[in-house]
């Protein structure tokens, strides 16, 4: 036999694929990673953009457990931006654009330096599976892997169809082929499938545009980046351009409507409804007569650049009239057309929180085959399913995170329990504790689970370790500290906020929504030659957590009372069917998602706190 | 959450009604530390279990009554947890004021079963009588649905319905400028937001003073029993109340005050106003109390015209009512000591409609009292908002939903951004919640969507 015996094999080499991949492989487990095409690895298949808000959040997430979806877009961004900043931390919200080809280039190299994991390159047909146990992958030439557990990322390829105006072909992505016979398989063996639908722009030659009709969006002045790791951020940055359509641009679109497979009925597919079609938004929208074009380009010396804001399928003779119209796009011309996508997926609600089937043992779903959108969505999911199919291969406790802890366990939890209609994508509304889970201290968050999984090395735990010592510290000192009114008081006055009648401790004035740590330092030299021998990180902690001291323990508090309910473990194989007080529909839902704690079941739909508390009275605590 | 099994629950767990004595019961962890907040005596934190203790249950300065109280620490009571029981006295008033007061201290109503259900966890009882309990929980919660648009008597349902969907609105509006802040959408201003708040705040309120135990038992449905001197009107008002609060005698004048007191029928309290007679009188004293009658009788929205079949004539009975039909006041024809009616008045009194016969003094056909009563109250009437909230739990919902609305303007006032406003906006949203049945991010997510053009 070529291919040996593998722990893991991971189908599909996207971020979902890569973060498994990777996980699986650092923790000790021999993995195999197959993709259709060993040049597509990390393939940003829509905008050349990592993060955004709550998907900012989930990529510092994915770094603090160990994931390298961080470090890759850290090392191939061309433009860094703090979305949000003008709110709360909670919302603040890193972004970056990156250059699609480094993007690829920088995860391929990444995954290339692990141990234990090695590439081949084929399509796979069938899982192999015996007695309701996955034991390993069938691929397109005949050649059968032998495998403890499988990882499936198949992304947008499961009988994936390109829609461009009324032409239709088969394809995962444009000019790639779409992947046939796995979603019939899988449904054979009594998994549930849908279809999807996304889109995508037009890809635009960049020397055809007239940038000087269009507002510049330049990176941040200090710029920023995603990972905990030394990876550098930018000392130079490339900028995007703000465009909108037109009247025009919009009677064009319209013109070609009946030729459009969105509204004549052949897309079947549920599309996002955050994420419309240009002719989805003239449609809905009809009062609006301009939208918002965001000029992006793809890389630091590529001419291309993505036209986000314009995705399509309307025929390729239209789309082009009608870019034409936007301000600056005049003279554009096309490399390819935008165009949408339909696709396979699977309800999540077939998943436990492990990502594991309920169906199958050991094997695992990450990324858009679980009906989700967006890298960031995928990247983390794949570091989940990685992570737990080496704890299923060597026996170790699963890995879950919960929605208190992290962006990732509130995503997986709702796909797992709620299931979903549209393509999942992240938001901060979506997190009852968001105030928890902020971008700037994921670390303080994850990184010593991450180092329980093995992802994490010792050195980066102590440094974790020592910032969240040196933050308790300095919280405690500056309740000490107390600042004298003759010192402060003009500093005070001429910021127009109340003066002090006597001496008061600084984390007071800390309080204060118009005084922060910079105008701390500036009111008071003693206060100033404290602060000044700590790192800028450890200052922003100290500040969050006096200033939004009550919001934070008050979600707090929230969060702990919801854990107790985390806390009531469901036994596997509990027999809902014999408690006949539950509600019909109750006993429907919870037989299907089996529910591994009382908090779970309590988040299923149509599952009511009276049939909460009939299934608490039958496990008797 | 209904289901949380660490907090501290408590109810009435004597029959509903009035009875010599009413036992409230609480448990939980803070159990005896809400008991105490309220109780005047002993120091109840540092006595023993199974120990019992005299003192008043206080709201501020005010005593609400004099009580027993009885002291179970966990893990020896009825549920395994802390337990105190207070007695009171059997009033419905009193009760409800004390459970109340309970609520305001950190207390939880209790929901069908939950005693036996904590009991059962704490390993008080075996898996049949748990089964027993389920069933409980369960046919409480189908009535509870069942029931839920009749207990929102008046539009309620409306009105709650209107109120989650203009705070899914603000909160969308929120929301919008915190996930969408890269979109081309107009933001809304603070000046609106907090009018919006504001507004919404107003109808909470309004809602909240409807409430029976609020409002309406406070001022009731002002209700007169009018009639001659010894027809009976304070045997029958002690009837009602069931307890001994007017004076009764058998000489004709002897009530000259204005006894209020307040019973509750179906939900809704009535203010009863026991009035000295109806009759014209040469006596001074009298004189007035009847003009004070009269005066009264005017501010009453539901009069009940009593008339002693033992004594009156047709013509006088007559007279009276054409004098109370000029009042304009909805008012109910009930003829007294139906036992020892004149067999010639109930021939004559034929002609006249709609008359409810009973007998005070023996309680005979009360109830029949009662439904005309209930059949002629329509409580739109008696209701500033339009509106009664009439159910605890929903008035509960209510006050914290009040309470999380003056956080979100008090952020407005201090200027703290939408991320910590939003905080307190999901806590009125899942209170009112807790009233409308779930409330999910998707509602305020499928809000956004379908009002703004969102996404690149």
């Amino acid at each position: 036999m070529i291919y040996p015996q593998y722990d893991i094999v991971v189908v599909g080499a996207g971020h979902a694929g890569n973060e498994a991949a990777a996980a699986a492989a650092t923790m000790g487990s021999s993995t195999l990673l197959i993709t259709m095409d060993m040049n597509k690895i990390g393939q940003m298949s829509c905008n050349p953009a990592m993060g955004g808000v709550a998907k900012g959040q989930i990529v510092r997430e994915i770094d603090a457990l160990g994931g390298l979806s961080g470090i890759v877009s850290d090392k191939s961004m061309i433009q860094f931006r703090m979305l949000n900043k003008s709110k709360g931390p909670a919302m603040w919200s890193p972004r970056t654009q990156n250059d699609r080809m480094r993007f690829s280039e920088e995860w391929r190299l990444a995954l290339e330096k692990i141990p234990n994991l090695d590439f081949m390159q084929d399509m796979v047909t069938e899982v192999l599976v015996e007695k309701e146990k996955v034991v390993g992958v069938k691929t397109s030439i005949g050649i059968e892997i032998k495998a403890k557990a499988v990882v499936l990322t198949n992304g947008t390829f499961l009988n994936g169809i390109i829609h461009i105006g009324e032409k239709k072909m088969g394809g995962g992505r444009s000019g790639e082929r779409s992947s046939k016979g796995l979603t019939e398989q899988l449904v054979g063996l009594g998994f549930q499938s849908g279809r999807m639908k996304t889109g995508t722009p037009p890809r635009i030659d960049g020397r055809s545009l007239d940038y000087s009709k269009m507002e510049e969006q330049p990176g941040d002045e200090i710029p920023g980046k995603f990972s905990f790791t030394d990876t550098k951020p930018l000392a130079y940055q490339r900028s995007c351009h703000i465009t909108y359509t037109n009247n025009t641009v919009h009677e064009i679109l319209e013109s070609g409507f009946d030729r459009s497979p969105m509204f004549n009925g052949r897309i079947q597919g549920r599309g996002p409804r955050y994420c419309p079609s240009i002719e989805d938004k003239i449609n809905r929208f009809a009062e609006r007569d301009r939208h918002q074009i965001f000029v992006e380009p793809e890389g630091w010396n590529t001419i291309e650049v993505y036209v986000n804001g314009f995705s399509t399928s309307l025929p390729e003779d239209v789309q082009y009239k009608a870019i034409r119209h936007i301000p600056g796009f005049e003279k554009a011309k096309l490399f390819r057309p935008g165009y949408a996508i339909e696709y396979d997926y699977f309800p999540p609600t077939q998943l436990q929180l492990t990502l594991e089937t309920k169906l199958i043992n050991n094997l695992f779903f990450a990324g858009q085959i679980n009906g989700t959108t967006g890298y960031e969505e995928a990247a983390c999911q794949g570091l989940i399913a990685g992570i737990n199919a080496h704890c299923k291969v060597y026996s170790k406790e699963p890995f879950i995170l919960k929605r208190s802890a992290a962006y990732i366990g509130v995503l997986i939890d709702d796909l797992v329990n709620k299931g979903t209609e549209e393509p999942y994508r992240m938001f901060t509304s979506r997190a009852e504790f968001r105030l928890l889970l902020r971008q700037d201290n994921a670390d303080l968050r994850l990184t010593e689970m991450g180092h329980q999984l093995g992802m994490i090395s010792d050195h980066r735990l102590e440094k974790v370790f020592d910032k969240k010592n040196a933050i308790d510290k300095i919280i405690g000192d500056l309740k000490q500290i107390k600042v004298d009114p003759e010192e402060v008081n003009t500093g005070l006055g001429e910021m127009s906020t109340a003066t002090i009648k006597e001496k008061i401790a600084i984390h007071k004035l800390l309080k204060r929504p118009e005084i922060d740590v910079t105008t701390l330092r500036r009111l008071d030299k003693k206060v100033d030659e404290y602060l000044r021998q700590f790192d800028d990180e450890i200052l922003e902690q100290v500040e969050i957590n006096i200033k939004y001291e009550t919001y934070l323990a008050k979600e707090k508090l929230q969060a702990d009372k919801i854990e107790g309910m985390e806390n009531y473990k469901i036994p596997a194989h509990f027999d809902y069917a014999q408690i006949k007080a539950l509600s019909a529909e109750a006993r429907e839902k919870l037989k299907k998602i089996k529910p591994q704690t009382i908090g779970q079941a309590s988040r299923i739909s149509g599952v009511s706190p009276a049939d909460i508390s009939i299934i608490m009275i039958y496990l008797g605590k | 959450m209904h289901y949380a099994i660490d907090d501290t629950i408590v109810a009435l767990s004597t029959p509903e009604g009035t009875g010599a004595i009413a036992v409230i019961r609480l448990s939980g962890k803070e159990a005896i530390a809400i008991s105490n907040r309220v109780f005047k005596g002993k120091d109840l934190t540092r006595q023993p279990s199974h120990t019992l203790h005299y003192g008043s249950i206080r709201d501020g300065e005010k005593v609400l009554d004099e009580v027993v109280v009885s002291l179970f620490v966990a893990p020896h009571s009825f549920t395994g947890e802390d337990v105190v029981e207070i007695s009171c006295h059997g009033s419905p008033f009193i009760v409800r004021q004390i459970i109340q007061l309970l609520l305001k201290h950190g207390a939880r109503l209790a929901t069908a079963g939950e005693f036996t259900k904590r009991a059962f966890m704490h390993g008080r009882f075996d898996l049949a009588q748990a089964e027993a309990v389920a069933d409980l929980i369960a046919s409480d919660s189908e009535i509870s649905h069942k029931t839920a648009l009749n207990q929102m008597r008046g539009g309620f349902s409306q009105e709650i319905k209107d109120l989650r969907a203009q705070l899914v609105h603000f909160a969308s509006m929120i929301e919008l400028e915190l996930d969408f802040v890269e979109e081309d959408v107009e933001f809304a201003s603070r000046d609106d937001l907090r009018r919006l708040v504001e507004d919404i705040l107003r109808v909470v309120n309004a809602l909240i003073n409807s409430f029976a135990l609020g409002n309406v038992i406070k001022n009731g449905v002002p209700t007169v029993i009018a009639g001659k001197p010894n027809a009976g009107k304070s045997t029958l008002l002690n009837a009602l109340l069931n307890e001994e609060k007017a004076i009764v005698s058998d000489i004709p004048g002897t009530t000259r005050d204005f006894i209020e007191d307040e019973i509750l029928l179906g939900g809704i309290s009535f203010r009863f106003i026991d009035t000295a007679g109806l009759r014209e009188t040469t006596d001074k004293v009298e004189a007035i109390g009847v003009e004070r009658t009269y005066a009264k009788m005017k501010q009453a929205s539901l009069i009940i015209f009593l008339f002693d079949l033992t004594e009156e004539t047709i013509t006088s009975i007559q007279k009276d009512i054409n004098v109370l039909e000029n009042l304009g006041i909805p008012f109910i024809r009930v003829g007294n000591k139906i036992d020892q009616a004149q067999p010639d008045l109930l021939k004559a009194l034929e002609s006249i409609p709609d008359i409810v016969y009973i007998s005070a003094e023996k309680r005979e056909n009360l109830e029949g009292l009662k439904d005309k009563i209930m059949a002629l109250v329509d409580l739109n009437k008696f209701s500033t908002s339009g509106t009664i909230v009439t159910n605890v739990r929903h008035y509960d919902s209510l006050v914290k939903t009040k309470e999380a609305l003056e956080d979100v303007l008090k952020g407005l006032d201090s200027g703290i951004t939408q991320d910590f406003l939003a905080q307190d906006i999901r806590h009125a949203l899942h209170y009112l919640g807790e009233i409308t049945g779930e409330i999910t991010t998707e509602d305020l997510l499928g809000n956004i969507f379908s009002k703004f053009c969102i996404g690149k």
